[in-house]
């Protein structure tokens, strides 16, 4: 379960968000305070893990403080799914 | 309206703001997760009445700069205006984005220091030492104040004040935009031109009583700066301001802001229209009406119709008024607008042929049966600014001929502070060239693309420069072997910024290495994320007779090259 929700999100990241569709994207990797997801983009991922898996992400949690990496933001979702 | 304008100084504004309408609510100050906070003209004077004791008792003079180092919120606003009220020069700089480094953003306060020679910063607490490590020994600042340390609100003794003995001629804030390049030339403007502009802008708008501007345009630029935080506290016309961190994680908030406060006005750049259409979703807009908004102006990027047309499309359903659409020409230099077009009456959208266009710089009609281009006008300019089309030999142009817009006006910038070499190259025979290429027809101007290599993502000036300077710092990449400019993304409504760098290896692993770390570079030190770092072998970058980077050569030789066209050098 988890898998699948790390791979669908890395994915979507990559190929919607990077428009870098090979790139792969490692559970550590740090996403919003490196600047690799810029702050257009947050809002495309809250839609889509609101689309996807049925869980809101409030804007106010769209920062480095809630969640910065695949592994954290994972654990989110799965939070939230229960 | 304009008999609010009477006072040619801002503190002499304040003044009489301040006992005419002592309880009127100017702002309604919004933070996500808090209740709205309305704001009179009392808090506000009292507000700034705290920051104006504080620069005193510093020994802040008035005609010294100050520099605002705050993010959206309360203390942005008292401080704004309390160095307004001692008479000193505000200017706002942009604030630090958690993924901007922090080296490189000392290096971006040092090019503002060093050349507008500040007096005082304002800033937080946390971010002091952060200040003060990007000072040098010989700075021209003297203090840094911290938010926490000032006073708490008190009541005015105009007497005291600095600000009530400027004239209209001194200069009363600074505008920059952001980058190195952009931090060294801070647009300078007296409160005449201030007051001038509003006068007439506010006349062209229709500015009155029933209005309401709502606003998530940052402050360092000078669409929020004046069209959604000084015309509506100078000329009394309340004001929703919502942060832009806020509105971009959440852009519903503008809408439903203008539902709640019957908003009437607002300002965005043309991705917003664009940003809006694709990322709300429809329960949060559940019980919202537009019918209130009058006039929502496409402004500081390139307008597209297709993005009017995607933002109308979404919102009808919600009381969108398709008369509601409007759009304006603005540059700091100015003030702020040149032209404006939409109020009252529907945008004049002018269709034509894309190979004259293309081919001879011609804006002819559309003929059946033959590609064109949808041109949105700019409408017409203000009352006393005078616009003409010039010719790459500075020569006036006939209607419908694409040239260099050139504008002269009673709103100018007195210069660029403490930079007369760059405001003498900035004015031809007292006529200031915008850099950007636009035709005239039926007294509407038309904004058609740009001389300056100039890159404007989401409203924001980039110079090309800066992002090439942080491309050079990666290993495998030459200095000068590098070229930066913008290509349009439709869906986007707004430009992506394209990097080439020529690198001397053929290893595959290793150029893919470089393009990364070329990304990296740039997006922590500009906060700009690149749509693709673009490595090449040596010699294909095409550089002008002198040596210069040619940058709307590569871009055409890059679109060319990823599309499998050929491209001959022109």
């Amino acid at each position: 379960m988890t898998e699948d929700i790390m791979n669908v999100l890395s994915e979507f990241i990559a190929r919607d968000i990077l428009k870098q569709p090979s790139r792969r994207i490692n559970p550590q990797d740090k996403l919003i305070s490196s600047g690799l997801i810029d702050s257009f983009h947050l809002v495309d991922l809250a839609l889509f893990i609101e689309d996807n898996f049925g869980v809101h992400i409030d804007d106010a949690e769209l920062n480095a403080s809630v969640f910065d990496t695949l592994d954290e933001l994972v654990a989110l979702v799965n939070e939230r799914k229960a | 309206m304009n008999g609010k304008l009477e006072s040619l100084t801002f503190c002499r504004a304040l003044q009489r703001l301040y006992y005419e309408l002592p309880d009127q609510t100017v702002i309604y100050l919004q933070h996500a997760g808090q209740t709205d906070r309305p704001i009179s003209y009392r808090e506000l004077i009292h507000g700034a009445a705290a920051y104006e004791r504080a620069l005193r008792e510093q020994g802040i003079q008035p005609g010294e700069v100050v520099v605002l180092i705050l993010q959206h919120g309360s203390d942005l606003i008292f401080s704004f205006w309390g160095a307004v009220l001692r008479g000193a020069i505000p200017s706002i700089m942009p604030f630090l984005t958690e993924k901007l480094l922090p080296e490189r953003y000392r290096a971006d306060m040092a090019s503002l220091v060093d050349v507008t020679r500040p007096a005082a910063i304002i800033t937080y607490a946390e971010f002091e030492s952060e200040v003060c490590a990007a000072l040098k020994p010989d700075t021209s600042v003297r203090t840094v104040m911290i938010t926490q340390g000032v006073g708490v609100p008190e009541q005015p003794d105009f007497e005291m004040f600095g600000g009530m003995q400027r004239t209209p001629d001194d200069i009363v804030l600074l505008q920059h935009s952001s980058g190195t390049t952009g931090l060294q030339k801070g647009v300078a403007l007296s409160h005449r031109a201030v007051f001038n502009q509003l006068r007439s802008y506010s006349q062209v708008l229709k500015l009155n009583d029933q209005d309401v501007i709502v606003s998530w345009l940052p402050l360092y630029h000078d669409m929020g700066l004046i069209a959604g935080f000084i015309m509506p506290i100078l000329c009394a016309v309340p004001v929703v301001m919502m942060s832009p961190f806020d509105w971009v994680r959440a852009p519903y908030r503008l809408l439903q802001a203008v539902s709640r406060y019957r908003g009437t006005l607002s300002w965005l750049p043309n991705f917003a229209y664009n940003f809006c259409a694709q990322k709300i979703r429809d329960h949060h807009l559940e019980g919202v009406d537009l019918s209130s908004w009058r006039a929502i102006s496409n402004c500081s990027e390139p307008v597209r119709y297709e993005s009017h047309q995607m933002f109308l499309e979404r919102f009808r359903a919600y009381g969108l008024r398709p008369e509601a659409l409007a759009t304006c020409y603005a540059m700091a230099e100015n003030v702020f607008a040149v032209t404006q077009g939409g109020i009252d009456e529907a945008l004049t959208v002018d269709e034509i042929d894309r190979e004259t266009f293309q081919t001879k710089w011609l804006a002819k009609p559309a003929v059946p049966d033959k590609p064109s281009v949808r041109m949105v006008a700019c409408g017409r300019p203000i009352p006393h600014v005078e616009v003409k089309i010039l010719s790459s030999h500075g020569k006036e142009l006939p209607e419908r001929h694409v040239g260099e817009i050139a504008l002269r006006s009673d709103c100018m910038l007195t210069g660029y502070y403490n930079r007369p070499d760059a405001t003498a190259k900035a004015f031809l025979d007292g006529w200031y060239l915008t850099g950007d290429y636009g035709y005239m027809a039926d007294g509407e101007l038309y904004v058609s693309g740009r001389k300056k290599d100039i890159i404007i993502v989401g409203g924001k000036n980039i110079y090309p420069q800066d992002l090439e300077e942080l491309a050079m710092t990666v290993p495998g990449v030459h200095p000068g072997r590098v070229s930066a400019f913008g290509v349009y993304n439709e869906e986007t409504g707004t430009e992506d910024v394209v990097i080439v760098a020529e690198v001397d290896t053929n290893d595959s692993k290793e150029r893919e290495r470089i393009a990364e770390e070329i990304r990296e570079a740039v997006t922590r030190g500009s906060a700009i994320a690149l749509r693709q770092a673009y490595i090449v072998g040596p010699h294909w970058l095409v550089k002008t007779s002198s040596g210069k980077n040619a940058r709307s050569y590569n871009r055409e030789k890059y679109l060319a090259e990823i599309a499998g066209r050929p491209w001959i050098m022109p």
